[in-house]
């Protein structure tokens, strides 16, 4: 089980919570389960977001793996100048 | 309406073209002889990247017209260097990481250049004012400064 | 790729500064750029612009100029598929659809034999407007009754989901805790709501292109970009091509930041060059640059934070609203992410409101959104200093994120470099000072993520031993000399052996637009792995060659060697040895890297301003200014020197004139480099540097990407130097003359 943190306008979606379990060992696993269990994320995943894993910022990288007990944030999608 | 014909001398070479009377120096300069060292960043003088010297005196090149350049002396940055001798300001510039895209370096150098040739010992504030007229983005002004201080002390040894 | 040797590195070359290898071209003036390429039979591209900030578009009749002498080719709305998902608002911005949204917005392009010919079907195309009300403030736009952009945006983000359009695209939060508490804990409390205006990135080259599609439907795009394969894929996707079918090249950029990480002109371009069957150049002009590419957003900035008596911050909130012109996706998000980064805080909230107006579509800019959250958060952080009675470097020391440190916007921070360079400004010369009448000092830091990205590189050993290496992105800062020294550091030979160019979209696989820092980070990377690759495979020969197995060659010095007396007894191979021999031993040896690079190291920048003021003009004079940042390893100073410098002076243009003039009629007034004020040579002194260098764990030199942090800080160094000098708080930027004149004005009523 991964312990996500998400940002705090994806609220309304989660029924309030901004900590949420899922089964997951890589990103992509964690951005189906969270869309499958929080539809109202779907419209903000298809978007795109980036995914922190323990302080390192993943924007693309599905197959990334979630080590048990990593600190996980889903944050938007970054971009620079 | 029929061009102007224009007898000219750029870079010491002779020149000859048919402008429009309406085209600039810096239209004629880069797209009817290829020489696009200059560049136009503004088109109203504001940003120096076009400047030229004509008869030796430093001026923006899109605000002087092709047809002006008649019977006088261009000089534009291809050239500064003798052949392949790079001038001071081009060996400091580079050595001072004075240019980080490079596209307002050839203004900055026919400036610099005109400045010495005038005032060959220029303090800080003397060179700051000199350069307000080319705009750079990217340095900060901060190593084209010292680059051009740097060639002139050079230069003034070397005479 | 984790950090080679954590306990310390020592390297040969990188580190050291010497001449770029493009500076050549860029002296005599060889070099060229998006408006210096041309091609036989070309003809001149000019875009037709509304001259209203809000208008449907009844009709656009083209007949009058397509019949001009001369004129090849026209293309308007009907030219462009309608396109949904990601890229129809870019392909709205490019060429208006049903409304033009600004004043500069396309409507229509031509093209023609010569750019006077151009100029006149211009005038000729009748364009029928229904002009509408527009709207161009932000928060004028946020309020009921405001003319509304766009009848199918509807705010998300907010419970319940509006029923009416509105121009508020969308709510972010960040944070954690409970800020209420936090406050109720405090001791002092600072709140303040602050303006900024907009700015544009101010590069001194114009968006230029050179499109040629032929017959076949294959097309070749020269173009000043920050991402050719970016540009390459949304032209494609906007013309209908297949992406292999377009060639894009980079040329020498003259200047980015950010605002050429998009399209505006490009497959306009290509359109016209579709329909004409010829070549056709396009060249913004400077007006058009101001008017009709990618500027900032203009902000309100509501900044409240609580302390102890002890300095110690207690909560921090802080609502932001930005315009991102008259599309969504304004950077508010990571306005609102980075406005607190720097701190240590239990309880910490920041809201972002997304507006669009009728301006031009904003885009990136060195660190978009978080220089205007920083203004807001580093000004409050320096009256809560006075108010305290504090040093405002204490405190900034005493609630410093560190190792360990939740951030504001959620993950826990890594080695960072923060701390450090509070304590360099803290030592800094310059911090200690004397400062005159009329002077003020301002103190200021700031954070910027930095990123990775997809990247490639393809290194190839030449016959003589040399090598070329092909990289995929745009060189904006001098990155090729870092290549090269990265390069020449691995194999072990000289810096000059290896020459570094930018490929084109055919010739090397994808890489990720030169933005968010990430450059010298991630195609360093690729080369520090191509060349390792390449390390192997000539070790291979060398094998081969001896007769000997691989496991058993070193590589030292640019030469294999047997890894030890056993292995035998074989005077040492070089590159060019092995290079030489390539085609006998198994043909050409390259390495390559293709990489998503990931590990980007978050990068943090304290400055020091001092300003002095005329009190009778309020005209506002930097006297000295030092930039210190964290660049974990720098790999050639000079030029990270050079990015701290260019940010900061971006910054203080940003912070004392630069500004975008609206008048009531919507229309830009000031779209020109005289009444757009960037700082020239004689507004500043000398801008002093110091590269600190906490390394990154994520990247085997610990490099951090540099080129953004910089423009972080200053709006709030100088806003805190004037506020100082003028002894009053300054909240709107620009702090032009007037303005400064009216606060002290004000000030002194009192």
């Amino acid at each position: 089980m991964v312990q996500v943190v998400l940002w705090g306008s994806l609220k309304s979606a989660t029924g309030g919570a901004t900590t949420v379990e899922v089964e997951a060992a890589n990103i992509r696993e964690l951005l189906s389960r969270l869309g499958e269990n929080y539809p109202g994320l779907k419209p903000q995943l298809d978007r795109g977001v980036s995914v922190s894993i323990d302080g390192k910022i993943y924007r693309d990288a599905w197959f990334q793996p979630i080590p048990p007990g990593s600190e996980v944030f889903l944050l938007p999608r970054l971009a620079g100048g | 309406m029929s061009k102007i014909r224009v007898s000219t001398t750029i870079n010491g070479d002779p020149v000859e073209y048919l402008c429009a009377a309406e085209e600039t120096l810096l239209d004629v300069l880069r797209d009817r002889l290829g020489l696009t060292g200059s560049k136009e960043g503004c088109g109203t003088g504001d940003c120096g990247a076009c400047s030229v010297t004509l008869d030796g005196r430093l001026v923006c090149s899109c605000l002087v017209l092709g047809a002006e350049a008649e019977g006088r002396q261009v000089r534009t940055v291809e050239g500064i260097a003798e052949g392949d001798q790079l001038h001071p300001l081009q060996r400091k510039f580079i050595e001072h990481a004075a240019l980080q895209c490079g596209v307002c370096t050839p203004g900055f150098l026919v400036a610099s250049k005109a400045l010495l040739e005038k005032n060959p010992n220029p303090s800080e504030h003397e060179v700051r004012f000199w350069l307000a007229g080319n705009l750079c983005r990217c340095t900060g002004y901060d190593k084209i400064v010292r680059a051009v201080m740097s060639a002139a002390a050079e230069m003034r040894e070397g005479r | 790729m984790p950090l080679d040797n954590p306990k310390g590195q020592s390297f040969r070359l990188v580190g050291s500064r010497p001449n770029r290898p493009d500076g050549i071209d860029k002296v005599v003036g060889r070099a060229k750029f998006g408006a210096d390429l041309s091609a036989p039979g070309m003809l001149v591209g000019k875009v037709l612009r509304s001259p209203h900030a809000h208008a449907r578009i009844r009709k656009i009749d083209i007949k009058k100029a397509l019949a001009l002498a001369g004129v090849k080719a026209i293309v308007t709305r009907d030219d462009f598929k309608e396109i949904e998902g990601d890229l129809r608002d870019v392909s709205r911005n490019v060429m208006a659809r049903d409304k033009a949204l600004y004043d500069g917005h396309a409507v229509a392009a031509v093209a023609a034999v010569d750019a006077a010919t151009a100029r006149m079907a211009l005038k000729l195309i009748k364009v029928d407007y229904e002009i509408l009300p527009h709207v161009t403030d932000v928060e004028e736009a946020m309020k009921p009754g405001a003319p509304v952009l766009h009848a199918d945006l509807f705010t998300q983000g907010i419970e319940p989901t509006p029923k009416k359009p509105s121009n508020v695209a969308k709510r972010h939060e960040f944070g954690h805790g409970d800020v209420a508490k936090g406050f109720a804990e405090a001791d002092v409390v600072v709140e303040r709501k602050f303006k900024s205006e907009a700015a544009h990135q101010g590069y001194i080259e114009p968006h230029a292109c050179l499109a040629s599609v032929a017959n076949d439907g294959q097309g070749e795009l020269w173009v000043c970009t920050q991402g050719h394969y970016a540009v390459r894929n949304v032209c494609a996707s906007l013309l209908g091509m297949d992406v292999s079918k377009l060639r894009v090249t980079a040329s020498e950029i003259g200047g980015g930041f950010g605002g050429k990480t998009t399209v505006f002109i490009e497959p306009v371009a290509l359109a016209l060059s579709r329909k004409a069957g010829k070549p056709v150049k396009v060249v913004m002009s400077r007006e058009e640059v101001f008017r009709a590419s990618g500027p900032t957003s203009s902000a309100t900035v509501w900044v409240k934070i609580g302390a102890k008596k002890d300095g110690r911050i207690t909560a921090a909130d802080a609502v932001l609203k930005y315009q991102g012109g008259a599309f969504p996706g304004s950077p508010v998000d990571m306005g609102a992410m980075s406005a607190f980064a720097c701190y240590d805080l239990e309880h910490v909230r920041a809201v972002g409101w997304d507006v669009v107006v009728n301006r031009p579509k904003q885009a990136a800019y060195r660190a978009p959104g978080a220089p205007i959250s920083a203004f807001g958060v580093e000004s409050v952080i320096d009256e809560l200093a006075q108010k305290i009675g504090m040093d405002p470097i204490e405190v900034r020391l005493k609630n410093a994120a560190r190792e360990g440190t939740e951030s504001s916007y959620g993950p826990t921070y890594g080695s960072i470099g923060l701390r450090a360079t509070i304590e360099a400004a803290k030592a800094h010369p310059h911090y200690k000072a004397p400062l005159g009448p009329n002077q003020g000092r301002g103190v200021a830091s700031g954070f910027w993520f930095n990123f990775g990205g997809q990247t490639c590189v393809s290194l190839n050993i030449n016959i003589d031993g040399t090598v070329a290496l092909a990289v995929g992105t745009p060189d904006i800062g001098g990155s090729r000399a870092s290549m090269c020294l990265m390069a020449a550091e691995e194999l072990g030979i000289g810096y000059d052996q290896v020459r570094t160019i930018v490929a084109d979209t055919s010739s090397l696989g994808y890489n990720d637009i030169s933005e968010g820092s990430r450059v010298t980070f991630s195609t360093g990377m690729a080369t520090i792995q191509a060349a390792r690759d390449a390390v192997k495979k000539l070790c291979g020969r060398a094998a081969q060659m001896w007769g000997i197995s691989p496991e058993a060659v070193v590589w030292e010095n640019g030469h294999a060697k047997p890894a030890g007396a056993n292995a035998g007894d074989f005077p040492p191979l070089s590159l060019a040895d092995i290079a030489k021999v390539a085609a006998n031993t198994g043909g050409p040896i390259a390495g390559h890297c293709e990489v998503n690079a990931e590990g980007a190291g978050v990068s943090f920048s304290t400055h020091l301003c001092d300003v002095e003021i005329d009190p009778e003009t309020g005209f506002t004079r930097v006297t000295r200014y030092t930039v210190i940042q964290d660049a974990g390893k720098a790999i050639h100073p000079s030029y990270v020197e050079g990015q701290y410098q260019g940010g900061a002076v971006q910054g203080i243009g940003w912070a004392l004139n630069e500004e975008y003039i609206y008048g009531a009629d919507g229309k830009l007034q000031n779209a020109g480099f005289l009444d757009y004020r960037i700082p020239v040579a004689s507004d500043l002194p000398m801008i002093d540097t110091v590269i600190v260098e906490v390394p990154n764990p994520g990247h085997p030199y610990g490099l951090r990407g540099v080129g953004e942090t910089s423009i972080v800080p200053p709006l709030a160094a100088v806003a805190n130097a004037v506020s100082a000098a003028a002894k009053v708080r300054m909240m709107e930027i620009p702090m032009s003359p007037p303005k400064i004149l009216k606060a002290m004005g004000a000030a002194h009523r009192r």
